[in-house]
């Protein structure tokens, strides 16, 4: 459910995919990506627990915040070091 | 309305039939088990037409009238002590689906030791569960308990529990006045679900709650059930319109016994207060002015009622069937809580008594009110906190090193 949905009988939602699974504010960092530094070589995008790094325009990579949690794993995999987690301040 | 001599579990056995559930699920447990079993022989002989589940356990018992509510069906099933704690689990699931079965429980101490008998610290133990918590007297008010929480039920969506005790009631006979088809019909509509699983329009129950939901999700249940003492006391109140037998002069919540003008009060669930009745009368004649209060609901928690009916009373004594270990009885817990804040309360002692079936004569009742009244003059402030929990029953002398006095 969306943060902003109405609570129903029971809790009970229509059918959904995990993509209504908006897990995006469970994050305590995020990644940041240097499109600069980026050598496009994809393993951000491999090793994403979430399957949230993308290819974006250029060739470069970056992730949908809507899903990502902040999880780091794409930082340590960059073999360039083009990803910085940033602490989130809520 | 057809009265016979009948045992506690045919007479439930046949009061459900007569709500005509869509869907009873059965495992065996002792006491409960003459309940099924009555189903089952009803249906063998063609007075049950609904589905009958013979299921491998407790846990898929219930399990399997919480799928049975989802799709719509009126549902059913009963369990004892252990059994009820396999069942712990999907009944939480229950409470917070908003699924309106009806489960009956005989009930029973829980292992370990192993126990067949009866006192409560099984349902105790679910009191979190957002069950509804119904218990009767006699075999009469379980029958009728048993209509009350379809009603109840389905009325507010949440699954209601009725309780007999074990043995005390399951296996006793007594005349009963069995409801017909007609006057159940009369009293029970038809189910109407507000919704189900349905394949033509596809929705998802039980599904999951981040934490920006859970707290709401939570909260309805929660106050649905504070707000569920006025359904009940609808429901009793109609009921005895259609079948002629009221209970509770607290509005179907509470029932009390020669309370008026009594300094002391004994305070207790289920069939014992039968014998706290005989042991009231009996200590009255030796001038001690005692009365019974006894709550037919345990969820949703009573305490206007009680605060209401306790107003005159200087002390309360509670014969505790139940022991939450390293804290105290839990009906006395309650029963503190709702009182703590009042600036003029009654003295609150705790008699832990009949465990796993030991008997409660009336003279150990009367003994009781005895104490109680020697206590009644002593402030709640002034009375030692160690000192609020008894165990009248106690046989010290078998007691190991490790806990001797």
């Amino acid at each position: 459910m969306s943060a902003d949905e109405q609570l129903t009988l029971g809790g009970v939602v229509e059918p959904r995919t995990s993509l209504a699974n908006e897990t995006g504010s469970w994050r305590s960092q995020r990644p940041v990506f240097d499109a600069e530094t980026c050598i496009g070589c994809g393993l951000c995008e491999r090793f994403c627990p979430d399957g949230v790094a993308q290819e974006v325009e250029g060739g470069a990579y970056d992730v949908d915040l809507t899903y990502c949690k902040g999880c780091g794993i794409c930082a340590g995999q960059c073999p360039v070091d083009a990803i910085e987690m940033v602490p989130e301040v809520k | 309305m057809t009265r016979e001599i009948i045992k506690g579990t045919d007479a439930v056995a046949k009061a459900v039939v007569g709500a005509d559930p869509d869907v009873v699920s059965a495992y065996p447990i002792t006491p409960q088990t003459g309940i099924v079993e009555g189903i089952a022989d009803l249906a063998a002989d063609g007075h049950y037409n609904g589905e009958f589940l013979r299921i491998d356990s407790e846990f898929n018992a219930a399990s399997s009238v919480i799928g049975a509510s989802a799709a719509g069906a009126r549902t059913f099933t009963a369990t004892s002590s252990n059994g009820l704690k396999l069942m712990s689990e999907p009944l939480f699931t229950a409470a917070g689906m908003r699924l309106p079965l009806v489960l009956a429980v005989a009930n029973r101490s829980i292992s370990a030791p192993l126990s067949i008998w009866n006192d409560h610290t099984d349902t105790m133990a679910e009191r979190d569960s957002g069950l509804i918590q119904l218990y009767a007297e006699d075999v009469q008010e379980a029958v009728d308990n048993t209509l009350i929480a379809f009603r109840v039920a389905e009325e507010l969506k949440l699954p209601v529990m009725s309780n007999l005790d074990g043995f005390v009631l399951t296996h006793v006979q007594e005349p009963v006045d069995v409801p017909e088809p007609e006057p159940v019909e009369e009293f029970l509509p038809p189910y109407e679900p507000e919704q189900t699983l349905d394949p033509s329009e596809p929705k998802t129950m039980g599904a999951y709650a981040r934490p920006e939901h859970w707290t709401e999700a939570k909260y309805v249940p929660h106050e649905v059930l504070l707000r569920a003492g006025d359904a009940i006391e609808r429901a009793t109140a109609e009921f005895e319109e259609v079948f002629g037998r009221s209970y509770g002069d607290a509005g179907g919540l509470v029932d009390t016994y020669r309370l008026d003008d009594a300094d002391v009060a004994l305070l207790t669930l289920g069939s014992l207060a039968g014998t706290a009745k005989d042991a009231v009368d009996r200590a009255r004649e030796d001038g001690i002015r005692v009365g019974v209060v006894r709550p037919r609901v345990f969820r949703p928690f009573p305490g206007e009622a009680l605060r209401e009916v306790l107003g005159g009373v200087e002390a309360v004594g509670v014969l505790e069937k139940a022991i939450s270990p390293g804290s105290g009885g839990p009906l006395s817990m309650e029963l503190k809580s709702e009182l703590y804040n009042l600036p003029d309360r009654p003295l609150v002692r705790d008699f832990v008594i009949g465990l796993a079936g030991r008997d409660i004569t009336v003279e150990d009742v009367v003994g009781i009110a005895d104490e109680l009244y020697v206590d009644a003059d002593v402030s709640p402030h002034e009375f030692a906190p160690d000192e609020e929990e008894v165990w009248p029953q106690l046989r010290e002398e078998i007691l190991p090193e490790e806990v001797s006095h």
